[in-house]
C-alpha cells in the first residue's frame, strides 16, 4: 500500500463533498467579514482611548478579530473530515480498502491539514491586509516587528483547530456529540475561564487561549502569562498531538 | 481462497461467532446460511480486519487481511449497500477507492458499466434507490477484479429483476473460476444459487457440504392422512407400531411408512380417508429444522418481517413439535 495511493484517494474524497467548500468558506468569510468590521469600529473608536490603551493598541491583532467566530467553522470542518465516515458507514468501505489504518489515518489528517493551512493562511493574510486598510493611520505594516509572524501565524491558529477536532472527532466518531462538545469549549467555556480570575490561570492553557497568542504584537495591559508566542503555540500543538494519538489509539483498537 | 480457523467473537457475554472452521473454495458461489443474528455479518467484517476476532484468524489466499498489499485486488467485498458517503458522486466514490489501491481510473468506467450506472455516474449516491446503491456497491467489490468476491445478503429488498441479476452475476463469477462467498437467511435464496452451503445458527457451524449431499440428507418424506375417524385412526396406527403426529386441521403425518402401506392398513380396518398423500419437506423446512434449537428470537428482532424466520426454541416440546408447528402456521 503506497501512501502516496491513499493521499490521492483522501485528496478525491475531500475535494468531492461539498461540506468541505462551505465550511471552509464559510471560516474565510466570517473570519475576514467580523476582522473588517471590528477593524471600522476600532477606527472610530480610537480617539475616546486613553493614553495607556493607546499605547497597547494592537492593529495586527484587532484584524484577526474574526478568528474568535470563524474557528468554528474550522471546527465543523475538521469533525465532519473524520465523521462523516462513520456516519455514512464509509469508514467499513474505506478500511476494507486501506486496512492500515495508520496509513489511513496520516493520509486524512495529512490531507484535511494541507487544505485547512492554506486556506487559513489566504484567510489570514486577507484579514489582515482589508483591516490595516480600515484602520487607517493606526494601522500596523506586515514589515513591523512581530507583524509577518502573527499574520502566518494567524494561519497557524486555524489549522491547528482544525486538526484538534480531526483527532476529537477520531475519538468520539459521532459528529453531534463532537460538535456538542468542541463548539462551547472554544466559544463559551474557554472565554469564560479566561475571564473569571480564579481560573484564568488554567484558562490561559487551553488550546485557543495559548495559540491565539501567536496573532498577537503587542502584550495586553493585564496579560501576565508565561509563555510568548511560539510558546503558546507549542502548548496548542501539544493539545494537538495528544487529541491525535488519542484518536489513533482509538481507531487502532476499536471495531470499525 | 478464504480459510477460517477456531474463529470467534465475543460481544460482552454474547458469543455472536464461535469457533468457526470452515474453507470457502474457488469456483463455486459458496452460500453462508443462518438465521437473524446467526453472525453471519460479524463473521464477514471478521474476515476483512474490520472487527477483531476474540479469537482465531481469518485468512484470504494464506494472508491475514491487513497484509495484502491493495487488498481491492485480492477480494471485494459488498458488506452493506450504504457503506458509502451519500454527498459523494457514483463515479468519485469509486474513483477514490480506486485511487486507494492504485487501481486505474479506466476501470472505474468499466465497473460502471459493467452494473448498468454509467448514465448516473455523475449522480449524488444519496439519490440512489436501494438497487442502485447495491449495484454501486458491488461495483466497488468488482473494482480490483478480484479472485474473491464476498456479498451480504445481497438480494435483500431488492426489486426481482435486481435479484434476478445478481444470482447471475455471482453464477458467472463464479464459472470465472473465482471464489464466491454469499450470504442470506433464506434458504430457498441459496438453494438457487449456491452450490456449496456453510450454515450458521448462533455462531456456531451447523453444516458444511455441498448443496446436493445437503438436499439427499434433509429431505424428509412423510404421508399425510386425514380422517374423521381420528380416535380409530390412532389406535390402529398405535397397534402397528407406527408413529404419528398431529399436524391440526383433522390432519397426521407418518415419517417412515410408505403410503401404499398405510392404505392397505386402512383398508383392513376399515377406516375412511379423506387424504392419504406423500410428502416432501421443503429445504426451508430442513433448514429450520437444523438451525431450530440454534435459533435466537428477537422479540423486536431488526430484520424482522422475513416470514421465514424459524421458531424460538423451548416453544412446546421437542425442535419437531416447534418446527411442524412453524410449518402449519404457514
Ligand atoms: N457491535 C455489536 N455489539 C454487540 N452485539 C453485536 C454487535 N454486532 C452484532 N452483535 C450481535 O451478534 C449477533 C450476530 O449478529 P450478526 O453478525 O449481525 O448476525 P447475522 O448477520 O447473521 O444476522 C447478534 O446477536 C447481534 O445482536
Ligand atoms: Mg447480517
Amino acid at each position: 500500500m503506497a501512501a502516496t495511493q491513499v493521499l490521492k484517494s483522501e485528496w478525491t474524497k475531500i475535494r468531492s463533498v461539498s461540506s468541505t467548500v462551505w465550511t471552509l468558506g464559510l471560516a474565510l468569510v466570517v473570519t475576514v467579514g467580523l476582522g473588517l468590521l471590528i477593524s471600522i469600529l476600532a477606527k472610530n473608536d480610537y480617539d475616546s482611548l486613553n493614553a495607556q490603551d493607546r499605547r497597547v493598541f494592537d492593529p495586527t491583532f484587532t484584524s484577526f478579530a474574526g478568528t474568535s467566530l470563524g474557528q468554528l467553522a474550522m471546527i465543523v470542518f475538521g469533525v465532519l473530515v473524520v465523521s462523516n465516515e462513520y456516519s455514512t458507514g464509509m469508514i467499513r468501505t474505506s478500511l476494507s480498502a486501506v486496512p492500515q489504518r495508520a496509513t489511513f489515518m496520516a493520509s486524512k489528517v495529512a490531507v484535511a491539514t494541507l487544505l485547512a493551512l492554506v486556506v487559513g493562511l489566504v484567510t489570514s493574510f486577507i484579514s489582515f491586509f482589508l483591516g490595516q486598510a480600515m484602520l487607517g493611520e493606526h494601522k500596523a505594516l506586515i514589515s513591523d516587528p512581530g507583524v509577518l509572524r502573527a499574520v502566518i501565524g494567524g494561519g497557524l491558529y486555524m489549522t491547528l483547530i482544525a486538526m484538534f477536532s480531526m483527532g476529537v472527532a477520531m475519538m468520539l466518531r459521532s459528529p453531534m456529540l463532537s460538535l456538542g462538545i468542541l463548539m462551547p469549549f472554544f466559544f463559551l467555556i474557554s472565554s469564560i475561564l479566561g475571564n473569571v480570575s480564579a481560573t484564568k490561570k488554567i484558562g490561559r492553557f487551553l488550546p485557543d487561549q495559548a495559540g491565539s497568542k501567536i496573532m498577537q504584537v503587542k502584550t495586553p495591559l493585564d496579560d501576565d502569562s508565561p509563555y510568548g508566542p511560539w510558546g503558546g503555540l507549542a502548548i496548542m500543538v501539544l493539545w494537538v498531538v495528544v487529541a491525535l494519538i488519542g484518536g489513533y489509539a482509538l481507531l487502532k483498537k476499536r471495531d470499525a | 481462497m478464504i480459510e477460517l480457523e477456531g474463529l470467534t467473537k465475543r460481544y460482552g457475554e454474547k458469543m455472536a461467532v464461535n469457533n468457526l472452521t470452515f474453507t470457502v473454495h474457488p469456483g463455486i458461489v459458496t452460500g453462508f446460511l443462518g438465521p437473524n443474528g446467526a453472525g453471519k455479518s460479524t463473521t464477514m467484517r471478521m474476515m476483512l480486519g474490520l472487527d477483531n476476532p476474540t479469537a482465531g484468524a481469518a485468512r484470504i489466499d494464506g494472508k491475514r487481511y491487513a497484509q495484502l498489499k491493495d487488498p481491492l485486488k485480492y477480494i471485494g467485498a459488498l458488506l452493506d449497500a450504504k457503506a458509502m458517503h451519500g454527498g459523494r458522486s457514483a463515479f468519485n466514490h469509486l474513483l477514490c477507492l480506486a485511487q486507494s489501491n492504485g487501481i486505474p481510473r479506466a476501470r472505474v468506467h468499466e465497473v460502471l458499466d459493467t452494473v448498468g450506472l454509467t448514465q448516473v455516474a455523475g449522480k449524488k449516491a444519496k439519490g440512489f434507490s436501494l438497487g442502485m446503491g447495491q449495484r454501486l456497491g458491488i461495483a466497488g467489490a468488482l473494482l480490483g477484479d478480484p479472485e474473491i468476491l464476498m456479498f451480504d445478503e445481497p438480494v435483500n429488498g431488492l426489486d426481482p429483476e435486481g435479484i434476478h441479476w445478481i444470482r447471475n452475476l455471482m453464477k458467472s463469477l463464479a464459472s470465472q473460476g473465482r471464489t464466491v462467498f454469499v450470504s442470506s437467511h433464506l434458504m430457498s435464496e441459496m438453494a438457487l444459487t449456491a452450490d456449496h452451503l456453510v450454515v450458521i445458527g448462533q455462531g456456531r457451524l451447523l453444516a458444511d457440504t455441498s448443496m446436493a449431499d445437503f438436499i439427499r440428507q434433509n429431505s424428509r418424506s412423510y404421508v399425510r392422512l386425514r380422517t374423521p375417524q381420528r380416535e380409530r385412526l390412532l389406535d390402529v396406527l398405535h397397534q402397528e407400531g407406527v408413529t404419528v403426529v398431529e399436524a391440526g386441521n383433522g390432519t397426521f403425518e407418518v415419517d417412515g411408512t410408505p403410503s401404499e402401506d398405510l392404505g392397505e392398513l386402512a383398508a383392513r380396518h376399515q377406516l375412511v380417508l379423506h387424504e392419504l398423500s406423500p410428502q416432501q419437506a421443503s429445504l426451508e423446512e430442513a433448514f429450520m429444522r437444523l438451525t431450530a434449537e440454534s435459533v435466537e428470537y428477537h422479540a423486536h428482532a431488526d430484520h424482522a418481517g422475513s416470514g421465514a424466520a424459524p421458531p424460538p426454541p423451548g416453544q412446546g416440546g421437542d425442535w419437531g413439535a416447534g418446527w411442524q408447528q412453524q410449518r402449519k402456521r404457514s
